[in-house]
């Protein structure tokens, strides 16, 4: 069972990971970095509960510090695309760094 | 008595949060952010002589925070590598400290204190770090903090390359924090010494190092996974461009360095080739670049590009000398690159532009600064004598003793690139342009601390038999041979 | 650290500290500048004095500082470094009165002055070397220290000259990098030893030893303006005439030269090169190099870029003179690094006297010079004269002894190569001299500046009048003790001794 979470875990990490790669809009590629990141933690969950019958504490505190992590940084993103639309009108990042 | 008072301080846990404080404070009272942050700057200082003499006399220190031990607890290590580097953060942050002083105006000095000093902090951490997911934490912060340092500058410019270094961050984080779930779903601990026991080279690991490795050479900016470090170092304000590229991208490189020698089963002859091969590209690749550029801030950010990958070269050879030489190019890199950012923010402050072919003889007008660039290209050129000969004639002896001579070309070639892309801008800062510009006051402060860090660059160079000890104290090196030994 | 230990680094300092003060100083700050610029270079002479004195009564100087694992920065005044010790520092006072005339008034004097006392703290900084990784150290400071200069300026010319310049010292610091590293490698030291160290390994490491011999002399053949490395030495012209002198006399094509001289002589040692077939070659690349720029110097209007294709000539004597690897002949080039700094600067004080007095540039705008400047034309006509290897010149002795090593080492081509040399000598410095004496001038002087009574300043006339008579002096009294000649007899016997 918890190996069928992990794997469900990896895979959102590569579709997350997909999806930063393949979409320009700035709020999906947010969200896409979002569901890799919670691809990992569900693998972190995933293995706290293989290694014996009392799930393991140490990979639960790995993942609330990860979530924490997680909503600094989206708030972060999302505080930038705003300001960029507001300063360019623009949600894509340009093709090429600007001479 | 004073000594003896001295080594028993817990300067690591000083260290680290002496900067934390400073940035709360700078948040608490932005009035006085300057003043407090320039002094913050100073103690740290302080503190890490403290630490070095600490060291200097106990060997490489170990210590429990709060008396909670592995595999709960968070451990603080440091041996001669982490300290070479604390040192070197400490001494460019300091350069830059005072810079920034003068650089930023009213509005935006508020922004950069908290946000430096967090970094600061961030770095400090990492490189005392004894577990592999407290390096993850130091690692986010760290991104998150440098992010929002490249966005103060405000334009669509500065906050699309914020965007994408946030992202890239991001990325690379994912993927170690990926790989360290993998380890500890293997050897179920993520402390050094833990790990490094009971690590063998099991698929989950293998795809662990991987992973890792993937991640911190995103964030290391290798070549090809640089593409987001010329627009952010370049379109940052100037004192951000020198942490970035002095010290920021260096933690990453610092990571792996010591997953490769303490944690990574062996062998990794593979691993290495790949690396060095990258690194090669990236030498070549960077310089080229380096010399296409028409904006100085460019051609700067691309040059760093090139220098990390010579860092790399040290990964196929992993003997002693190669890792020192390596890290040695790391130090005055560091110092050198900054000093050349510092240069090219008196360049921009002085004539409003950064465009190389209309430097319009600023070797007279900024002596200084032209003096300060011209030292620090000295060493990134690695020409003698500076840090950067050091490094370049330790690789390239390593890569001779090991029989593999193409890293010597790479590393030849290497230099004549960069010589190439800095006498270019030195020739044209003695010549005029037709049309002059309008010209501002560049403060003292940022002109000598400017020419003062590639001055270190420069005598970083004469001093080498130090450093080179230092790095050995705690036996980093040596731990090649003896992990994985236990199966 | 007792005195004798630390003597090298005061020879080294009397250039460097002025130097580094003087960057410091603004324009107006005259008098302050001159006196450090002629401080620094009188106590270096006396210093110098000192030393010789010392190694003749049995001191030994040297300094030794750690500088990488297992490699020591060490600084030597062994018999040859004095050799070019005290032909560096004589003409450096020389040169440093000529400047302060040359630059009166001129911009930046604090800048130009700075490097050009770096200048000659990199050239001692060569001389005084005690293994390759020093010399390596100061070599590739030179080349750092004389591109400002090169620039100076600061026009398209001088930027595109000093570009030139840099890509091919630039490449040779890297040969020699290359080559100083593998040495290494295979030998694990790099200390100058008389007669070699290689000695050991000739027979395990036989190519790698000759690639890195051709490694070597590539990287040294650059500033030494060997073929088909001299290219940037015309194009360098462009910088002010103190400048020219000095460094096509004495500091940048010496330090090449000199370089050879040290890898053929204290690193492989002249028997090893010998027997690995090296010398040959290289001594039909500088008779090569002997002939092609005096060709090249015929066929110049431009008065310095013909002194300069000369010099890409004469310097490749000293080559020469190494490379038949007999001690006559060795004698004969070591003697001429000296004589032909003394003559060659000769040359290029009085080219830019004639430019800053009278706006000449071109020999086509030469006649009749002679009697409006009728010393800086004796001068003048004495170097060029010693250039010919007129006897009693300083020229005709180191020509004699090149001839008589030639023929000694059974390298009889060579009297071919010298005898036409000195006839192309004459081909291109003849009509000059003819033109100045004997020609009447074309209408007015190009830009004429008056100094008084005098033909010039006294700071452009003195040098070369001194240094003329210098080139005489050498000559008559070639077997005086302690004359260059009979220094470079001294070293030729340590190197050549059974």
């Amino acid at each position: 069972m918890a190996f069928f979470y992990a794997l469900t875990g990896v895979a959102l990490f590569t579709l997350g990971l997909y999806a930063l790669i393949i979409y320009a809009h700035l709020m999906r590629k947010i969200l896409a970095i979002n569901i890799m990141g919670s691809g990992v933690f569900l693998v972190l969950v995933a293995l706290a509960a293989r290694t014996q019958t009392v799930p393991d504490p140490v990979p639960h505190a790995m993942v609330i510090t990860g979530i924490v992590v997680a909503v600094s940084a989206t708030a972060l993103a999302l505080a930038l695309m705003l300001r960029l639309l507001e300063v360019s009108g623009c949600e894509e990042l340009a093709e090429e760094p600007k001479e | 008595m004073l000594t003896m008072q001295v080594q028993n301080v817990p300067w690591l846990v000083i260290v680290i949060t002496l900067p934390l404080v400073g940035s709360l404070l700078c948040f608490l009272l932005p009035q006085q952010a300057k003043k407090l942050g320039l002094m913050t700057a100073f103690t740290i200082a302080a503190s890490l002589i403290g630490l070095l003499f600490q060291v200097l006399d106990q060997g490489a220190q170990r210590y429990t925070v709060g008396g909670w031990d592995a595999p709960l607890g968070i451990n603080l290590y440091v041996d001669g590598l982490s300290l070479l580097l604390l040192l070197m953060t400490a001494l460019v942050g300091l350069g830059i400290s005072v810079y920034a002083t003068a650089y930023f105006n009213r509005d935006k000095t508020v922004y950069y204190w908290p946000l430096w000093l967090l970094l600061w902090s961030a770095l400090n951490a990492l490189f005392l770090s004894a577990d592999l997911f407290n390096l993850y934490v130091c690692l986010e912060l760290l991104g998150l903090s440098a992010v929002a340092l490249v966005a103060i500058a405000g334009g669509a410019d500065a906050l699309g390359a914020a965007i994408r270094y946030l992202l890239v961050s991001l990325l690379g984080s994912l993927f170690y924090l990926l790989g360290v779930a993998l380890i500890y779903h293997s050897v179920a601990s993520v402390d050094i010494i833990i790990v490094a026991e009971r690590i063998d080279a099991t698929p989950p690991i293998l795809a662990a190092m991987g992973l890792m490795s993937a991640g911190l050479l995103f964030k290391t900016a290798l070549f090809p996974m640089h593409f987001w470090l010329p627009p952010a170092h370049a379109n940052a304000p100037a004192p951000v461009s020198a942490l970035l590229s002095a010290l920021v991208v260096k933690a990453s490189f610092y990571i792996l360095l010591r997953l490769w020698l303490d944690v990574f089963p062996l062998p990794q002859e593979v691993l290495g080739q790949f690396l060095g091969l990258l690194g090669a590209a990236a030498v070549i690749w960077g310089g080229v670049q380096a010399l296409r550029q028409t904006r100085l801030k460019m051609l700067i950010a691309y040059s760093t590009v090139a220098q990390i990958g010579y860092l790399f070269i040290a990964f196929p050879l992993a003997t002693s000398i190669a890792w020192k030489g390596a890290l040695y190019l790391l130090l005055s890199h560091a110092l050198a690159k900054s000093a050349m950012f510092m240069a090219a923010g008196n360049i921009l402050h002085f004539g409003g532009h950064d465009t190389i072919l209309k430097l319009d003889r600023v070797a007279q007008r900024l002596p200084l600064t032209v003096a300060a660039f011209s030292l620090a290209g000295v060493s990134i050129m690695g020409l003698p004598p500076s840090g950067g000969f050091i490094g370049k004639w330790l690789l390239l002896n390593a890569a001779l003793q090991a029989g593999e001579w193409w890293w010597a070309l790479v590393l030849i070639g290497g230099g004549l690139l960069s010589a190439g892309y800095i006498f270019k801008v030195v020739g044209f800062a003695f010549t005029q342009t037709e049309a002059s510009h309008e010209v501002h006051h560049v403060p003292a402060a940022m002109q000598w601390t400017a020419f003062m860090m590639a001055l270190a660059a420069i005598l970083v160079g004469l001093i080498a038999p130090w450093p080179l000890a230092l790095m050995d104290i705690g036996l980093p090196f040596e731990m090649v041979v003896n992990k994985g030994s236990n199966g | 650290m007792s005195l004798d230990s630390v003597f090298p680094l005061f020879i080294l300092a009397t250039s460097l500290v002025p130097g580094l003060i003087i960057f410091f100083l603004p324009e107006s700050a005259v008098r302050t500048r001159i006196s450090l610029n002629m401080g620094g270079a009188l106590i270096k002479v006396f210093l110098v004095g000192i030393v010789i004195w010392g190694v003749f009564n049995g001191h030994h100087y040297e300094t030794r500082l750690p500088f990488l694992p297992g490699l020591d920065l060490v600084l030597r005044i062994g018999a040859l470094s004095i050799l070019f010790v005290t032909l560096s520092t004589g003409l450096w006072l020389v040169t440093t009165v000529y400047a302060i005339g040359y630059l009166e008034d001129s911009p930046h004097r604090s800048r130009f002055f700075g490097f050009f006392s770096l200048c000659v703290t990199a050239t001692i900084g060569i001389a005084l070397a005690g293994n390759l990784i020093t010399f390596l150290l100061f070599y590739e400071l030179l080349t750092l220290a004389t591109y400002p200069l090169i620039v100076h300026r600061g026009t398209e010319e001088a930027r595109h000259a000093g570009r030139t310049y840099l890509v091919y010292t630039i490449m040779g610091g890297a040969l020699l990098l290359i080559g100083t590293v593998w040495l290494y490698g295979i030998t694990g030291s790099l200390e100058f030893v008389h007669r070699g160290f290689v000695s050991a390994i000739v027979d395990t490491h036989r190519s790698s030893l000759i690639i890195i011999f051709v490694l070597l002399i590539a990287g040294l053949g650059v500033k030494a303006a060997l073929l088909p490395f001299h290219g940037w030495l015309p194009q360098a012209m462009v910088a002010p005439a103190p400048v020219s002198a000095l460094l096509h006399a004495v500091a940048v094509v010496k330090a090449g030269a000199f370089g050879i001289v040290r890898v053929v002589h204290d690193v492989y040692g002249v028997e090893v090169a010998v027997s690995l077939g090296v010398t040959l070659p290289l001594a039909v690349l500088a008779a090569v190099t002997i002939i092609y720029g005096s060709v090249r110097a015929l066929f110049q209007d431009d008065l310095k870029r013909r002194l300069a294709f000369s010099t890409v000539s004469q310097v490749s004597y000293i080559t020469l003179g190494i490379a038949v690897a007999g001690p006559i002949a060795t004698i004969g080039g070591l003697v001429h690094l000296v004589h032909q700094g003394v003559m060659k600067i000769t040359l290029f004080f009085c080219a830019g006297n004639l430019a800053e007095t009278l706006g000449i540039h071109k020999i086509s705008e030469m006649n009749g010079v002679g009697r409006r400047m009728p010393w800086t034309m004796a001068a003048f006509t004495i170097g060029a004269f010693g250039m010919i290897g007129a006897p009693p010149l300083a020229g005709f002795v180191s020509k004699w002894y090149l001839g008589l090593g030639a023929l000694d080492a059974g390298q009889d081509w060579v009297i071919f190569v010298l005898a036409g040399s000195s006839l192309l000598n004459a081909a291109y410095f003849l009509p000059v001299l003819h033109a100045a004496w004997f020609k009447e001038p074309v209408g007015q002087w190009p830009h004429e500046h008056i100094f008084g009574r005098m033909e010039t300043a006294w700071a452009l006339l003195l040098p070369p009048v001194f240094t003329a008579f210098l080139s005489v002096a050498l000559g008559l009294f070639a077997s005086v003790p302690f004359s260059p000649l009979e220094w470079a007899r001294f070293v030729t016997s340590l190197e050549f001794a059974p």
